[in-house]
Parts: C-alpha cells; structure tokens; sequence
C-alpha cells in the first residue's frame, strides 16, 4: 500500500501504479488525492501547452482525474505504468474535447486481435521502474532534443508545422527527435531484457 | 494468421501515440495495430516516453478548489459517456465471422456487416463504401476486389493509404497481405491484382483532390496511361 512506501521508487515514496489499484480495488480516496496531488498540476501544464487557458485546463484535469476514477479497475500495470496510463487518457480526452474528434483504439479484448507472440506475452515489464528510469534520461537529454520531443508529443503539430515554426530544416527536427527517441527506447529495451 | 511485414513508418506512430494524428489516419493506424503486435510493441513505448514526459512537466498550481471540488463528484459515474463504444456481447456473438474478422476499432466505424453496407461501384470492377470519419480534404473507404480482379493501371496524384482487411493484392513494387500498410506515394503509377483466393478487401484513405469528385474526372483520371 502507498503508505508503507516499501516497494517505492520515487522521491516522496509514492508507488502511483499501486495507488491506482488501491483505488480500484478499494475506492480509496485518499489514494486518488496522492495521485491528484502528483498528476493533476502535470495534466494542466500539458494542457496548456496545448492551447487550453487555465480555466478550461482545470476543467479538463478534472474530467481526466475523474475518468481515472471510474475506470481504475481496467489499469493494468504490465500493459502500461501509472504515468503512461494517465497521459493515453488525457491524450484521447484532450483530442475529444479540443479538436472534438473520436480517437481510434485498439480494443486488448476484442476476439479478432491478432495476438502476442509467446514470447512478448510472456514479458514483464516493472513499468514504475521502467517509468521513474524514462523520466530520469530525460532530464539528462541535450536541450535541443528534449524541447523537440516535448513539440512532438504536445504540440498537436506534425513536424513540418515545428519546423517552420521553431525556424529548424525539418530534416534536423526529425534527426533531433528521432535521436531522442533512440535513445530512451534503448533504455525501455535494456529494462526489458 | 499471418503478421503484416509492411509497417507505418516511425514519424506517423510517433504522431499516433502523441495524438497529433488526424481521425483517419488514426483509425488507419490502430486497425493495423490490431493486426501488428510487432507496432503495439512500438506504440506502447511511444506511450511510455509519452507518460515520462508528462511526469517531467512543471507543475501548474491548480486553484484551492479543484481537489475538494473534484471529490465531490467522484462516483457520480458523469465519466461514463465518454467510455469507448463498444459491442456488448450479446450484438458481437451475433455477428458473422466474417465481421469479426474486420478488427476493431474499425468494425464499431461500420456499424454494421459487410454486406449490409452500401457498395457501390467504381471504376475497374472496384466496389467501394464510404465510411464516415473526419472530413474533407480526406476521403476514407472501404474498396473491394473480386478474386484475381484487376484496376486498370493508374496514377495517384495525391498520397494514399491503403490497409488489406482481408485477402491481398500485387502490383509492380510487391505483394501485400492481410494487416499490411501500403503507402502510395504521390506521382506513384500502378497496376494492382487481386489474390485470386479472397480477392482483397482495404480501407483506403486519400486526399481527395477536386479532380476526384465528379465521377466522369475520376474515370478519366483513372484510365490515364492505361
């Protein structure tokens, strides 16, 4: 349980994958305001990165914060750790309410799926650690790239649109953020293994 | 059933997982998924770097009220509109096999089987449906060939996205199975064959230039160099 912080590994203790099964499995409210406290001021930044003024940023954590309430219980932490689960959410929320466009999904549970290899389905990934890792390699990205991946992942632009507007040949901004991605995909790879 | 070897390319998973991806192209992209593990691998690291990267944000300070505001409506279950479609089972044990072969999220965009969908006719023995999503400039559709039909050669004067839903086709550059992305190139002349097994059914997505609209400028435009 998040209060034990045994099995932590972040500063302030907090296992966020273990917060969101404790508020699945016991509708914990306190459990859910911990992960208010730590998710809720990063969703209004990405949302207002986005173009949402604080206002209507606020009211978008909120429905973000309360859809990861009701659907606590579909969380799974092999698929996909806390932090990455919260932004897919705020991801389609944000397309819904922003650009007013559905978001195509896949469904893990639909019967025409073609499934996992044996092998990949076999894997377990520690995704808080491999999570508390990612965030601390990208701390340690050169600048340059690191502020190209943030454009990438919260610009709602495609490439060509950062390019004209960061005044950056688009060849550079695909090599910036390609060596970025390199290398924190290499990183998810050695924790794979 | 076989794992697709013609993949998105790096730039339009990126835009997928980040979310900057048009509906249709999205939709193009996570039906393929469905029949990928190879890209849900790469999409779920995407996603990952997509959560490190909101972890790293500086926070905002959100106004005093927004916590206790917010627990008050906890449990209300006011999120529950926004949950996705999806067929409940007793809908999807009634579904024929062949639709369950179409993965979603495509089959909730067509709402219904195949063969209830309005085809219509197109140039080269091709069959197609429109499907809603998006908008203009993009068109997206379903398009059928029959077992070992042919399109007339022709020329894509726009870029063109082509997913194989079912059975498989040939021209000059290769061969394409079920799951297989195809992406045609602006300028692109072909001469596409369908398997003679399934014939080949795709979702085709294209930007649909004006000289594509009135079906006389497309039959022109589709026999050009044939």
């Amino acid at each position: 349980m998040p209060e034990s912080g045994a099995s932590a590994h972040r500063a302030g203790g907090h296992n966020f994958n273990e917060l969101i099964q404790a508020v699945a499995r016991e509708r914990s409210q306190t459990a859910f305001a911990v992960l208010f406290e730590h998710f809720a001021p990063r969703l209004k930044s990405y949302l207002m990165r986005l173009g949402c003024d604080a206002g209507q940023a606020e009211e978008l954590v909120q429905e973000v914060m309360l859809l990861v309430w009701n659907r606590a219980e579909t969380f799974d932490p092999v698929r996909a750790g806390a932090a990455t689960w919260i932004f897919t959410i705020a991801r389609n929320r944000r397309i819904d309410v922003i650009r007013r466009e559905r978001r195509p999904e896949i469904d893990f549970s639909d019967p025409a799926l073609e499934p996992e290899p044996v092998e990949t389905a076999e894997r377990t990934v520690e995704t808080e650690r491999e999570s508390a890792r990612l965030l601390a390699a990208i701390a340690g990205l050169p600048d340059e790239q690191a502020q190209l991946l943030r454009l990438a992942y919260f610009d709602d632009k495609p490439h060509s649109a950062i390019s004209v507007e960061q005044g950056i040949p688009l060849g550079t901004v695909k090599s910036r953020i390609r060596l970025a991605l390199d290398r924190l995909r290499k990183l998810l790879r050695e924790e794979d293994a | 059933m076989t794992i697709p070897v013609h993949h998105p390319g790096e730039e339009i998973l990126l835009d997928y997982a980040g979310g900057s991806l048009r509906e249709p192209f999205a939709l193009v992209i996570a039906t393929h998924l469905a029949f990928c593990p190879c890209c849900r691998t790469k999409v779920a690291e995407l996603e990952a770097i997509g959560g490190a990267l909101l972890e790293a944000e500086e926070p905002a300070s959100l106004s005093k009220e927004c916590l206790p505001a917010l627990l008050k409506r906890l449990g209300t279950g006011s999120a529950a509109c926004s949950s996705p479609r999806k067929p409940s089972p007793s809908v999807f044990a009634k579904l024929p096999t062949e639709v369950i072969r179409i993965p979603e999220p495509l089959r909730s965009y067509l709402g219904k089987p195949l063969e209830q969908l309005c085809w219509c006719s197109a140039v080269g023995g091709i069959e197609q449906v429109d499907i809603q999503v998006g908008g203009p400039p993009i068109r997206t559709r379903l398009l059928r060939m029959k077992p070992g039909g042919s399109m007339p050669r022709h020329y894509h004067p726009a870029i063109e996205l082509n997913l194989v839903l079912l059975g498989g086709f040939r021209d000059e550059r290769g061969s394409y199975r079920r799951g297989d992305l195809v992406i045609d190139e602006p300028t692109l002349t072909h001469h596409p064959i369908a398997d003679d097994g399934e014939g080949c059914l795709c979702l085709n997505l294209a930007e649909a230039p004006i000289r594509f609209t009135g079906l006389v400028a497309r039959l022109t435009e589709a026999l050009r160099g044939a």
